[in-house]
């Protein structure tokens, strides 16, 4: 990521450092990971030391360390998902793609998450991928959803 | 848009805005929650714009994407004003119809009408409908009015009329006091009374203060805060100034989960729209009161929803919980007097200082004042959103409103209060919702998360979902939340596998007392409840786990297995065609056989196979009967007649 | 500054506004045991174990009195059947880290913990953040810190930082309990140093 890119993120939040989720939030964001060039740039520009930005980056599941796969798939495995099966789904998404829950794929190709929630409830269980919502999933229809993306 | 200098003018414009309405010219609102977005509601908004414009009614005719107004088991919802007819289910083939017949003919389409499953009665309006009826939406009525993105709209409603009256009329005192008489207390899950908390702060001698708004919503299965923040954000702005005007706070803040963007957005986008009209910033309505709010987002954890952590996340921290010795309406965001309050809370303030403490205690019990909204999910049948008054009972929410549990399954428990709550059963569904009764009976009423279980679900699977979902959340910082939760972790585990031990019950049990006893924070305290409350209903289940290798409830995978009954199956092939992992023998006119070794327990074969037949059995407990030896497998007439 | 006089095990003592219990008990000799305290750091509460009984107004309750503030009249209790039970508990699941830790041992023999009660665990750190915190608050030098949360929390070393400072200095080395510590910076040396080249 551009150094330069990285300093507009820091100096749109005036370089605070109580804004320092927000900008890794921003960085985040926008390279969809955080690499140790851009973390150890916050580091210098804010004055924050470097073992309390790998505490956060770590702390929080919204960041990552590591790029992330083309197609990004969550799956709810809030209560009211969990208690509709959401455990069979996730099974079954772990067979499809071979990974586990933070993994990514060899090819790059899925990243899988668990998510708590995503407010869809009466769809559940629910598998989320790209942004875009599945709904009322079975084990059966999961895989063949999967197989739609390349 | 000019600035709004003073009350007058704010009413001025309210009346302007309204003078430019007809409210006999159809408004046609559609859900734009997240639940019905992903039902298709946007495509559905989308086909209104277009018939609209393409039979030029344009007009006369407004469309609008508005906020949940909780029906999600039946979404997308459309309602038509100014006759309130209320579609459910719409989808964007139905638009042009909706529009020939209900806007211009005036008349009803009776297949998207709500249909009463008891008595098969239709409802035309909104406030017809079954599941609103026992309802009283107070908060979040104007969710399926207003364009989430419009301050006007709000405005048109009322909005902002409240702080108007704060700020041109009351003293910040008169404002506290009116709070304190209220009897608000918190809805977030504590339950703290509000006007004590925003008094502490107001008295504490440090003059920088701030006013919090707790938007970390992170009980799995509860969506309320969501529906309110994504629908109707002035409301909890609204709050959030007056609640500043009344501790002399001048800087507020949203600490909003970055799993809601549309939240993120619509908040911003308020901010922004209160700013330009002057009911935000400096010199508020000509008052000289001045106040500024910061959005700032989570980054997934659940326990920055506890007060203290949210305060250490603010800071730019990582967010573990401080100890509350020193309460953080004293000592809070940067040690300062901080009163942190629920997106709820913030959304009752305005409506309580528009019609008075006494309009608010009239609703509710004598402890728990005004209503509460619950997220109704899980095993029930209209599942969505429901707002009612303190006092009712679980009984009525779940079978009056919710419709009971679906498929003929019988209830088995609620759960409530998310992770630190616990399971409510069948026998204490008369309890009523408030603060206290359900702290009595082992769970809390907590933020609004009511899950419904039924006999398919099993309670020790239940006690080790949230365990293992705190182990993840948990900070780490303190050994009885941290280390307890690990090893309760692992003997839960053990148990749903079959492993479970004689003595496995009471470790869990010191372990529990431990974790509430000593640990830092509300989420270690509360972290034994679910397992605690499931023990004291569910014993047996747990007993029957450990002693006899078996789910009562048919669930845990290693404890389970399929087999399909001889005399039953009539080798469709359903079956075969369908398991995922081949692992069904068989052909047409042979009995088919689920290979054991190979079985993964997926349960397709349960569901596939037809009713009429309900060959495919689940056992636990106990050995899985020998498979027909080879010779008898072919199904004949004659071998189906002996069997009868 | 007036004194604020209380009651520690029937022992009456007095105490600057500002001190904690634990401090007060120190000054007026009573033990409450400790494992995450030391006197150049704040406070930390992580362990629990000088968790202890307050007694207010005639109401009783648990608090760790590392981080608790002394208070007028409050009656403090180091020792009960709750208080033990509760040390005894946390010292079992930090025995299921590291079950040879000289300072564990001896706890366990005062309040009869059993080595083997919990299932054990692959990693020694008991997290009692004695190495984080020193290495930020007396050299400053941020070298080593917490990642993580939750059961899968670890310390770990920031190798840049770790590799410039670390061998001149090892201040935090005696400090750890489990020598935990130690193992961690021989593995971040041989594995994640930069590289002198």
């Amino acid at each position: 990521m551009e150094i330069d890119k990285i300093d507009q993120i820091i100096d749109k939040h005036n370089g605070e450092a109580s804004s320092l989720l927000q900008i890794m939030l921003d960085i985040q964001s926008e390279n969809s990971w955080l690499p140790k060039e851009a973390l150890g740039r916050v580091s210098e520009k804010l004055n924050v030391p470097l073992n309390r930005i790998q505490h956060i980056a770590t702390f929080y599941k919204a960041f990552s360390l590591v790029p992330k796969g083309r197609h990004k798939v969550h799956i709810c495995v809030g209560t009211a998902c969990h208690v509709r099966g959401a455990t069979r789904i996730l099974d079954t998404v772990e067979e499809a793609t071979g990974i586990k829950p933070g993994e990514t794929d060899l090819d790059m190709k899925f990243s899988l998450e668990t998510v708590n929630c995503l407010g869809c409830c009466a769809l559940g269980p629910v598998m989320e991928v790209n942004g875009k919502v599945h709904g009322k999933m079975s084990p059966v229809k999961t895989s063949q959803a999967l197989k739609t993306y390349e | 848009m000019a600035r709004l200098n003073t009350p007058e003018e704010l009413l001025t414009f309210r009346q302007e805005i309204l003078s430019r309405r007809d409210p006999n010219n159809p408004c046609i609102s559609i859900c734009a929650g997240a639940g019905c977005v992903a039902s298709g509601a946007d495509e559905v908004i989308e086909a209104f714009g277009r018939e609209i414009e393409k039979q030029g009614l344009a007009a006369t005719v407004t469309t609008k994407g508005t906020g949940c107004p909780g029906f999600c088991e039946r979404g997308p919802v459309v309602v038509i004003y100014p006759e309130e007819i209320c579609y459910l289910q719409v989808k964007a083939e139905d638009v042009p119809e909706i529009i020939e017949k209900t806007i211009k003919e005036k008349k009803v389409i009776d297949r998207l009408l709500f249909e009463d499953p008891a008595t098969g009665e239709k409802a035309v309006k909104e406030s017809d409908i079954s599941f609103y009826k026992a309802q009283e939406r107070t908060v979040l009525c104007n969710n399926i009015k207003i364009d989430s993105k419009s301050i006007d709209d709000y405005i048109s409603l009322g909005g902002y009329s409240a702080l108007a009256k704060a700020l041109g009329g009351m003293s910040d005192l008169e404002v506290l006091e009116e709070v304190k008489k209220s009897n608000l207390r918190g809805r977030g899950g504590a339950g703290f009374p509000a006007g004590r908390k925003w008094e502490g702060s107001r008295n504490a001698p440090e003059p920088i203060k701030y006013v919090i708004v707790n938007a970390d919503e992170g009980d799995p299965g509860a969506f309320m805060d969501r529906a309110l923040l994504e629908g109707n954000p002035h409301s909890i702005l609204e709050g959030l100034i007056i609640g500043g005007y009344a501790i002399a706070s001048h800087e507020g803040y949203f600490y909003v989960r970055q799993e809601y963007p549309l939240a993120v957005e619509n908040i911003h986008l308020a901010i922004k729209q209160a700013e330009a009209y002057g009911l935000l910033g400096e010199n508020i309505l000509g008052s000289g009161f001045d106040f500024k709010v910061v959005v700032h987002q989570g980054a997934g954890a659940f326990v920055c929803g506890e007060s203290t952590a949210l305060m250490t996340s603010l800071e730019g921290r990582a967010g573990e919980p401080r100890p509350k010795y020193v309460r953080s309406n004293i000592k809070g965001l940067w040690n300062r007097p901080s009163v942190l309050n629920n997106v709820e809370t913030w959304a009752n303030v305005p409506l309580i200082i528009n019609k008075g403490a006494d309009w608010f205690t009239s609703v509710g019990t004598d402890s728990s004042k005004g209503t509460k909204i619950f997220s109704l999910v899980g095993k029930i049948t209209n599942t969505g959103l429901v707002e009612v008054p303190m006092g009712m009972s679980l009984r009525d929410i779940i079978y009056k409103i919710g419709g009971g549990i679906p498929e003929g399954k019988k209830f088995k428990a609620v759960q409530t209060g998310g992770p630190s709550g616990g399971c409510i059963p069948e026998n204490l569904l008369d309890l009523q919702v408030g603060f206290d009764e359900l702290t009595k009976a082992g769970s809390m009423m907590g933020s609004g998360g009511m899950i419904v279980m039924d006999e398919d679900t099993c309670m020790v699977d239940v006690a080790r979902y949230f365990i293992n979902f705190l182990t993840d959340e948990s900070c780490g910082k303190c050994v009885p939340c941290r280390e307890g939760l690990r090893q309760m972790h692992r003997i839960l585990t053990n148990i749903t596998r079959g492993k479970g031990k004689k003595g496995d019950i009471e470790i869990l049990e010191e372990l529990s007392e431990t974790a509430v006893e000593a640990s830092l924070c509300a989420l270690g305290k509360s972290a034994p409840n679910p397992f605690l409350s499931t023990l004291k209903y569910f014993r047996d289940e747990y007993e029957a786990h450990i002693n006899e290798n078996r789910c009562p409830a048919l669930s845990c995978k290693e404890l389970i297995a399929f087999c399909i009954d001889p005399e039953k199956c009539t080798a469709c092939g359903m079956c075969r065609k369908k398991c995922p992992v081949e692992a069904i023998d068989g052909e047409k006119k042979i009995i088919h056989i689920i290979d054991q070794e190979k079985c993964t327990r997926c349960g397709t074969c349960f569901e596939v196979c037809p009713a009429k037949f309900g060959a495919v059995t689940k056992i636990s407990g106990e050995p899985v009967p020998d498979p027909v030896p080879e010779g008898e497998r072919t199904i004949t007439k004659k071998s189906r007649k002996e069997s009868k | 500054m007036s004194d604020i006089q209380f009651e520690i095990d029937g022992i009456k003592v007095a105490a600057k506004e500002g001190m904690t219990v634990l401090d007060a008990a120190r000054q007026a000799g009573i033990h409450i045991p400790t494992l995450c305290h030391h006197e150049k750091l704040e406070p930390f509460g992580g362990c629990r174990i000088c968790i202890v009984e307050v007694e207010v107004k005639g109401w009783t309750k648990l608090v760790v009195s590392c981080v608790y503030p002394v208070e007028k009249n409050i009656i403090v209790r180091t020792r009960s059947e709750k208080v033990d039970r509760i040390r005894k508990t946390i010292i079992e699941l930090l025995m299921a880290h590291a079950p040879d830790s000289p300072d564990l041992v001896t706890l366990a023999k005062e309040y009869g913990a059993q080595r083997d009660r919990y299932e054990k665990d692959p990693s020694f750190c008991i997290h009692c953040g004695l190495c984080v915190r020193y290495c930020a608050e007396v050299t400053k030098k941020n070298a080593i810190g917490f990642v993580d949360r939750g059961i899968n929390k670890e310390i770990s070393f920031v190798p840049q930082i770790a590799a410039i400072e670390c061998n001149d200095c090892k201040e935090c080395f005696p400090l750890c309990p489990t020598s935990y510590l130690q193992a961690a910076f021989v593995l971040t040396q041989s594995l994640s140093f930069p590289s002198s080249s």
